[in-house]
């Protein structure tokens, strides 16, 4: 009797410890990712991902958001617009999540933004540059990454420490609204410093050779590229450019160049070139907030991440670090009380202090942050910075 | 004068490349009749093949290229024997549903293996380039396009002088006939199907090298050979060689001279321009029907 009595008891015990864990996980709150977790820019959205997951458990340990545990709601944008914009229809219909968290190229960001006006649910947008996610009239949109402009009027601001200084500039950026966004900018801002410019060459997301491109860009005589692509593009075009003796240096734009892994697959090709960064993990000490970057690049490595993804990953952890803030500032789990708190938010990031002010049409503004622009060199297989 | 000598360099370079992707294909479609979307899938197999072979267990180079083939060749032979043998008589879109899904499966695979992160192969040849003039070609590039002929050279004469080509081209033509004169069907299409397969390895295994290894790599490509196979005629491994060159100069010199932003367009355009004047492709076999 007593040992049937102890299996019964054993049993409701066995029952009731999942059953706690959901009603926890039923109190959670939710915040949807809509990130390209496979497909062709695959590895820089499992970055941001990792550091999105970096954020969420850091959160967590310090007791959640209004006392409750936040968590992340994973979907896959297959490195596609449609697939973006369906990835968010499933966070906001299937999982009804708060907010929002995407969806790293503009061409996909772009694709959703429709969909956040539909559904009233605010979103923060990590890493696309493209300038009409915050000029097209979506009061939903808040971006914490620079634009292609905000970068190009920062890189201006630093053309004279370059030496030799840059006197004409030649273009290569991938055909879609990341490229062809940071050609327009950067070509505004050149001009306006006194450089001339070269050729304009574009290539698709997917292509592998770029030799007619480099050809044409070789002959123009140019002093530097411009390059405007996603990492693994960056590692073909370095080493076509040195098969073909290029003569220019190459300065890579966006911030997803992740240098280490340029120097790991493109080898020497990839020395005595400039590339644009957001976080700087090299150089934790320099960064505005020295103890979050050490803090991070520490559970980065702690989690056995890969280390040439912490320049990516970064965005994740400072896009859920921003939610995280504006629903505590909501003080409630509300999507358009959250959008009214994003407004408000004074975060410390990894890249700086992340804040918003109104760009866009009056009356529908979305959020832009003032995002700060590092410069780092590969100098004989290290970096170094500017 | 310099440009116009890089962009001809460039166009051989990648036109051995295309000629060897296309044969592959070619031999699948033009004698199986099966649209094998696996292509590019078999394509990236290879290449992390070699990834596995060379960069993580160290092995020899070439030998590691030689493996992918090997291991190209047999997974081909097991698809076939798995997934296409039980669909014999089957109608066209159940096959390439099938075909479809498998590459789906592959491609997934591929990913959970190795995860998105891009992989590089390191070679024994110099980083620096061969330099003639104004022209400068890598001697890696050079060594994959010796390789490229020497195969495009080696499934020619496989097809037109022995027996295995005689009985692989009477399938072609025509399936029933050939199995009354002895030849057994089931086997050529699971050799075909392998060799193609093993082709398509090759290439991932000499390219991968060149370029970076991700699971999406095929894809591409596979949108490419399949033009080349069209441009060429079905089944004719010498209509695909040279539709390979014509599409590699088609896209060198349009995106040099006319859009660097059109560059596949370009290409895809002369096929279209291509079909219109020669529906049957540039080099299709006569095929007898009924």
């Amino acid at each position: 009797m007593l040992r049937s009595k102890s299996y019964t008891i054993a049993a409701a015990l066995a029952l009731a410890a999942p059953s706690a864990a959901w009603a926890q996980a039923q109190n959670d709150i939710l915040i949807g990712v809509d990130e390209p977790l496979t497909g062709d820019v695959a590895a820089s959205g499992n970055y941001v991902t990792d550091g999105a997951r970096i954020a969420e458990a850091a959160i967590n340990a310090h007791g959640g958001v209004l006392g409750r545990k936040i968590r992340l709601v994973i979907e896959d944008n297959k490195s596609n617009p449609r697939d973006a914009a369906t990835a968010a229809q499933r966070l906001i219909v299937r999982d009804h999540v708060p907010v929002l968290m995407g969806a790293w190229g503009s061409t996909f960001t772009l694709s959703v933004m429709p969909m956040l006006i539909e559904n009233s649910v605010p979103m923060v947008v990590e890493t696309s540059s493209s300038p009409k996610i915050t000029t097209s009239g979506n009061p939903w949109v808040f971006r914490i990454a620079p634009t292609s402009e905000m970068e190009a009027k920062s890189f201006a601001a630093k053309i004279s420490q370059f030496n030799p200084p840059i006197r004409k500039a030649d273009f290569l950026a991938v055909n879609n609204d990341f490229g062809l966004g940071s050609i327009n900018a950067f070509k505004t801002a050149l001009s306006a410093a006194g450089v001339q410019i070269g050729a304009i060459q574009t290539m698709s997301p997917d292509a592998t050779d770029m030799s007619a491109q480099l050809a044409t860009i070789k002959k123009s005589g140019g002093d530097t590229l411009f390059l405007t692509t996603e990492v693994e593009q960056i590692i073909l075009v370095l080493k076509q450019a040195a098969e073909q003796r290029l003569g220019q240096r190459v300065i890579t734009d966006g911030g997803s160049s992740s240098p280490d892994q340029l120097i790991a697959q493109a080898g020497a090709a990839a020395n005595g070139n400039y590339f644009t960064v957001f976080f700087a993990p090299w150089f934790p000490e320099k960064a505005p907030y020295p103890d979050l970057a050490k803090a991070f690049v520490q559970a980065w490595t702690g989690q056995k991440y890969p280390v040439p993804g912490m320049t990516e990953g970064y965005r994740g952890y400072d896009g859920i670090s921003t939610i995280a803030a504006a629903i505590t500032a909501a003080g409630k789990v509300d999507p358009d009380a959250i959008r009214q708190a994003l407004w408000k938010v004074k975060v410390k990031g990894l890249n700086g202090d992340i804040s918003f002010v109104p760009q866009g049409p009056k009356g529908k503004e979305s959020g832009q942050n003032e995002a700060n622009v590092y410069i780092v060199k590969i100098v004989d297989g290290k970096v170094t910075l500017q | 004068m310099a440009e116009f000598l890089q962009f001809t360099v460039n166009a051989i370079i990648l036109g051995g490349t295309y000629a060897l992707l296309g044969i592959g294909l070619t031999l699948i479609f033009g004698i199986m009749r099966v649209v094998n979307f696996t292509h590019g899938d078999l394509y990236a197999f290879g290449a992390y093949m070699i990834y596995m072979f060379a960069a993580l267990l160290r092995l020899d180079f070439f030998a590691s290229i030689a493996l992918a083939g090997v291991l190209g060749f047999l997974f081909g032979g097991a698809i076939e024997f798995v997934l296409l043998r039980p669909l014999t008589g089957a109608d066209i879109d159940t096959t390439m549903l099938v075909m479809i899904g498998a590459s789906i499966a592959l491609q997934a695979g591929e990913q959970l293996i190795w995860t998105g992160v891009a992989r590089s192969v390191p070679t024994p040849f110099s980083n620096a380039p061969v330099v003639i003039g104004p022209v400068s070609v890598l001697p890696i590039r050079l060594f994959v396009l010796s390789v490229a002929v020497c195969l495009l050279v080696g499934f020619y004469l496989l097809i037109n002088r022995t027996r295995l080509g005689v009985a692989m081209r009477a399938t072609f033509q025509d399936a029933d006939t050939a199995a009354l004169m002895g030849v057994n069907n089931g086997l050529i299409y699971t050799i075909t199907f392998a060799l193609g397969s093993s082709l398509a390895a090759l290439a991932g295994a000499l390219l991968g090298p060149i370029f970076v290894i991700t699971p999406t790599m095929g894809n591409l490509v596979a949108l490419k050979a399949f033009a080349i196979v069209i441009l060429g005629g079905l089944g004719n491994i010498v209509g695909a060689t040279v539709g390979g060159f014509v599409l590699a100069f088609a896209e060198e010199f349009g995106a040099g001279y006319i859009s660097s932003g059109y560059r596949d367009g370009i290409g895809f355009l002369l096929i279209i321009l291509v079909l219109i004047v020669r529906p049957q492709g540039l080099f299709a076999m006569k095929e007898r029907i009924g």
